[in-house]
């Protein structure tokens, strides 16, 4: 393989990179001078407008516009040429297919952030202060190093399987022989395959709700701490009395960011299974329709719906924010 | 929510692999100005004049063809774009179906394009976005291919590209070395086929091995399986039929055929030859369903002319080696229907250097120079057959120009891919993984588009 860059080959592209960062000095040096031309003093409007007219456009095009268009064409045939009401949707609450997509992606978002988080709350409380608290903390985070994919495919080795006369090659059912059991299909059996694949979205997140909560910890005033203790708090009242009290919004936060990456996963699926077995959730089964069947009327009623679900998880995020911040 | 968001490490892979691609696409195949002129030269060069000249031109081309076997296809056209002076650049993907769809729609589409489903094709061609074949390509086609080979690549009338690769699905591989020791026959008939495997599994093996894993694409092979059977069973025509949705999916017909499979596949006497049961089927890498057979933990692998590729090293694949295949035996031997596949080459401009090419492609030339340097295999009626790499390619050659072979392509890549890239893979997926054929026969015909 042939791994020389070539400058002179690359010159359109290099020319056309040139010429994006050119033409972005301009405009900024184009709202400078019409900022410095708007009289300030007398009305804010026209500088808001200035300032915020290039972040608008950029809404409108990147987002505004295709959620419009999603929205539209969910409506819509396959192809987009003709309108079909609400099929789309009826597809996606009646057939038995569509419906097993969604009570998984139920059954993700059900258990993916509790469990998260409630590991992360665990492990946090238990390294608190221990002598290796750092080197804990480090192995626990080790795995969001990994990207989904790379974690889908190493866990797809954990859960390999091989006939019980022969060698097995996968960790899991390596355990199993030990202990003298037979060799199982993990990742063929629903609806015991969607938890093996949460374990490895637990496995992935843990680390992030383990650092976070335990840094909420630390923020405990000491005060409070010790006043329960004088009070002669046990260590069960402590965390639940005191500790958890304490650390409410990081908590939260750690649910919702957990509840809205899990609602749009994709990669562990795809990777794992392909969304076989009964497994798909959401965002694979609208990749799947949209771009790999030409379904496109489908793929955005899911778009859709997906958007309807994560709408209201994001609006309390904001208000909490909101709150947190007055 | 990870502390270096997934957008931003998505973009930092896809840029540095980006990045990647365009330093090895560019070093490859710079052609080398001939500037050394010389009757060597021209007299290389002599079979390409009639292609002219498109010094600085660029051509590119999209394909769902990778790694060696696309560094092949670059290697046999790289006297092409040496004495024609244009260049083409390749590249290959492992998501050919959803990224050509992309491309197209966001109006940056290749200029040609390597189609292996004739549905797909169609589909672009509905929608306006290919370009019709130049008479030159349309000329040699059908000089070069059976009119059944050609129909594939018609859509209303007009006819849009020159079929390119082609594979024989109908060979069932199996061990000369194991058959001869043990004194089995080659079945002629498919009973005969089902007599053999009762044999075979009472000496202790399972016959039959599989494996459908591939990915998103799981499912394909034993779409494949039963496509073959379905060919026998209904005839050439009733199998149109049921590929254009003339017969329902979940047809009593179909049912039989489908059944008529699972006697094998759904069978835990007969398979799955050293991977366990039925369901490891669902579980195994279709690049390593019929390796057994070399370990002698399985002695019948039904799968395409391309497998000769995937046997562990030092294989040898003749009709007295390690392995070879037969034809999988219908019920009336004298009928040999042959189901198979291969690639279309579509075009998406019609700039003079990209016809040039196409015609290229389209010749009996660039098949042969293609097939002296490794395993390959056309339908193209130019393909000199002492080029073949092994035997199997003979024979798979020998089968697609016989002219009274009759030639049926893969069902699955002909229907709408919600059907055929989609709802059928699953369907069998999950058949295999134990649902019913009729349910899941029913869960096909329901996921038909409707229009």
């Amino acid at each position: 393989m042939n791994l020389d860059f070539d400058f002179a080959a690359e010159q359109p592209k290099l020319l056309q990179l040139l010429l994006g960062v050119v033409a972005f000095c301009a405009v900024v040096a184009l709202l400078l001078l019409l900022l410095d031309r708007v009289p300030m003093r007398r009305r804010p409007w026209p500088v808001v407008t200035i300032l915020l007219a290039p972040a608008l456009l950029l809404l409108t095009i990147g987002l505004i516009v295709p959620a419009v268009r999603t929205t539209l064409l969910s409506f819509m045939s396959g192809d987009g040429a003709s309108w079909v009401g609400l099929d789309n949707y009826i597809w996606m609450f009646t057939q038995p297919e569509a419906v097993t997509v969604l009570r998984n992606t139920l059954i993700w978002v059900a258990l993916v952030p509790v469990v998260v988080t409630a590991v992360g709350l665990l492990y946090a409380v238990l390294v608190d202060r221990s002598r290796f608290e750092s080197l804990a903390k480090s192995l626990v985070f080790l795995p969001m190093a990994i990207s989904f994919v790379g974690a889908g495919i190493i866990w797809k080795f954990v859960y390999a399987y091989r006939p019980e006369e022969s060698d097995q090659i996968g960790l899991l059912n390596q355990i199993v022989v030990a202990f003298g059991g037979t060799p199982q299909q993990w990742l063929l059996e629903p609806p015991l395959n969607t938890l093996f694949l949460i374990v490895v979205m637990v496995w992935i997140q843990a680390g992030f709700a383990t650092v976070v909560l335990s840094a909420a910890i630390k923020g405990i005033p000491a005060e409070i701490v010790e006043a329960a203790r004088l009070d002669g708090a046990s260590p069960v009242q402590m965390f639940f009395r005191v500790t958890l009290p304490s650390i409410r919004s990081a908590v939260l936060v750690v649910l919702v960011t957990q509840s809205i990456g899990t609602l749009k996963l994709f990669d562990i699926v795809r990777t794992m299974t392909g969304g076989q077995f009964d497994t798909s959730v959401i965002a694979n089964e609208m990749y799947n329709q949209a771009f790999r069947y030409g379904e496109t009327g489908k793929g955005a009623a899911l778009a859709v719906f997906l958007f309807v679900l994560v709408t209201p998880i994001v609006v309390y995020q904001i208000r909490q924010q909101r709150e947190a911040a007055r | 929510m990870s502390l270096l968001s997934r957008p931003a490490r998505l973009a930092l892979v896809a840029g540095t692999a980006g990045l990647a691609l365009v330093a090895t696409g560019c070093g490859s195949s710079e052609p080398t100005p001939s500037a050394d002129g010389g009757a060597s030269a021209s007299a290389e060069c002599a079979p390409y004049e009639q292609y002219g000249k498109h010094d600085g031109k660029k051509v590119s081309v999209y394909s769902p063809i990778r790694d060696t076997e696309a560094d092949l296809f670059q290697q046999t056209w790289a006297q092409f774009e040496k004495c024609t002076g244009m260049k083409i650049n390749y590249e290959g993907t492992g998501e050919f179906e959803a990224q050509i769809q992309v491309r197209a729609d966001g109006g940056n589409p290749p200029d040609l394009a390597f189609f292996p489903q004739p549905g797909l094709l169609e589909r672009f061609a509905k929608a306006g976005k290919l370009k019709a074949a130049p008479d030159k390509v349309k000329q040699l086609a059908e000089q070069n291919w059976t009119p059944d080979w050609l129909k594939y690549s018609t859509v209303d009338g007009t006819f849009y590209g020159a079929p390119l690769g082609a594979s024989v699905k109908s060979f069932v591989w199996y061990s000369p070395k194991m058959f001869a020791e043990k004194g089995w026959k080659v079945p002629q008939t498919w009973d005969e086929l089902m007599t053999l495997s009762e044999t075979i599994a009472g000496s202790g093996i399972k016959p039959w091995c599989a494996g459908i894993e591939s990915g998103d694409a799981t499912g394909w092979p034993a779409t494949d399986w039963i496509e073959d059977i379905l060919l026998r069973e209904l005839g050439p025509e009733g199998y149109d039929d049921w590929v254009a949705h003339k017969i329902p999916f979940n047809d009593p017909k179909v049912l039989a055929a489908v059944d008529k499979v699972g006697a094998i596949l759904k069978n835990d006497k007969f398979v799955n030859g050293g991977y366990g049961p039925v369901k490891s089927i669902a579980s195994t890498a279709f690049q390593e369903g019929g390796v057994p057979i070399t370990e002698g933990k399985c002695a019948l692998h039904r799968q395409a002319s391309f497998y000769a590729n995937f046997w562990p090293e030092g294989t040898t694949v003749a009709e007295d080696g390690d392995v070879f295949a037969f034809y999988l035996p219908g019920n009336d031997p004298a009928k040999k229907p042959v189901l198979g596949a291969g690639e279309f080459v579509a075009a998406f401009a019609d700039r003079p250097e990209v016809q040039a090419f196409q015609a290229y492609l389209a010749t009996g030339d660039f098949a042969n120079a293609r097939m002296k340097l490794a395993t390959y295999v056309s339908a193209n009626k130019g393909v000199d057959i002492n080029n073949a790499q092994n035997p199997i390619d003979k024979l798979s050659i020998q089968m697609l120009q016989d002219p009274n072979t009759v030639f049926r392509f893969d069902g699955s890549d002909l229907m709408p891919a919600a059907v055929g890239a989609g709802t059928f893979w699953k369907g069998m997926t999950d058949w295999i993984n134990g649902k019913d054929t009729k349910a899941v026969l029913d869960f096909i015909e329901s996921s038909w588009p409707k229009s």
